[in-house]
């Protein structure tokens, strides 16, 4: 591999990684979410219930 | 302006921050940053390898003081800063691993040597691996944030024979350059930009990382509730 083809193989690897965990993130929060707001919505049927 | 909302503009704001910052950070290391003469285009690798070995030991302090604020005032809140830095911190040090040996092949002719620097940077990755998986095998909340806190300070110890290794003790790795003199004076405008662009990364991402956590303490809370 030329010397440029280990430079730009470093430089993907550095963004994919950050791109890759910025992604899992996003996923994560918005998951994380849409749990909240159920929940927060089956608390509220079960107090009406009481 | 719910504090809801006021965060989600702040964030955006910090978002836009760290593209500009990571634009700045890539012209300076590519267009601006003179040729080494021996090494050429292979040197520019430095640029975002150094700041993510400095960001990765940051994140590892950052780990170190929240999990002894945890044990301290046993607050959930900086365990979940704890877990967050701890988590970014592995992401840091995995490109460090990773850039390192790519830049190593073509310069050293080995991917990778048992020198000091080298050793004890992938003992300081597997610990903190293994701090994030000790998190998973505790599923009391309480104990885990206590068990991983102990760990946390702990795997630290690591950090600064990471830090001091090429000092210590003689190493093929390349020497602390600001500190030699070994980086030119027209080499440290790139160097310093993009040590900034990463500092702001850091700043965003752990932002982020908190306020997951944060979610997911409150996801608990509610199961709490409810069940």
């Amino acid at each position: 591999m030329s010397p440029m083809g280990f430079l730009f193989s470093a430089y993907s690897a550095i963004w994919i990684i950050l791109a890759l965990y910025l992604y899992s993130i996003h996923s994560r929060e918005k998951k994380l979410r849409s749990e909240v707001e159920r929940l927060k919505q089956l608390l509220e049927s079960k107090k009406d219930k009481l | 302006m719910t504090d809801q909302k006021r965060q989600a503009a702040f964030d955006s704001i910090l978002g836009v921050l760290v593209l500009v910052a990571m634009v700045a950070a890539l012209y300076m290391a590519f267009l601006q940053a003179p040729r080494e003469k021996t090494m050429g285009d292979l040197q520019r690798i430095f640029y975002f390898h150094v700041p993510s070995a400095v960001m990765g030991i940051l994140a590892f302090a950052v780990n170190f003081g929240a999990s002894a604020m945890f044990l301290i005032k046993k607050d959930r809140r900086w365990d979940n800063l704890a877990l967050s830095a701890g988590e970014i911190g592995v992401v840091f040090m995995s490109i460090v691993l990773i850039t390192g040996p790519i830049w190593a092949k073509p310069v050293w002719f080995v991917w990778w040597t048992w020198s000091p620097r080298l050793t004890s940077s992938l003992i300081l990755w597997m610990l903190y691996v293994a701090y994030l998986l000790i998190r998973t095998y505790v599923p009391d909340p309480g104990r885990r944030a206590m068990v991983s806190a102990v760990f946390g300070i702990i795997a630290f110890v690591d950090a600064p024979i990471v830090w001091f290794s090429i000092r210590w003790w003689r190493d093929i790795h390349p020497s602390p350059m600001l500190e030699t003199g070994g980086l030119s004076p027209a080499m440290r405008p790139a160097f310093y930009v993009c040590v900034a662009a990463f500092l702001t990364l850091f700043l965003y991402v752990v932002r982020r990382r908190y306020f997951l956590e944060s979610a997911r303490h409150e996801v608990e809370l509610l199961e709490r509730k409810i069940f």
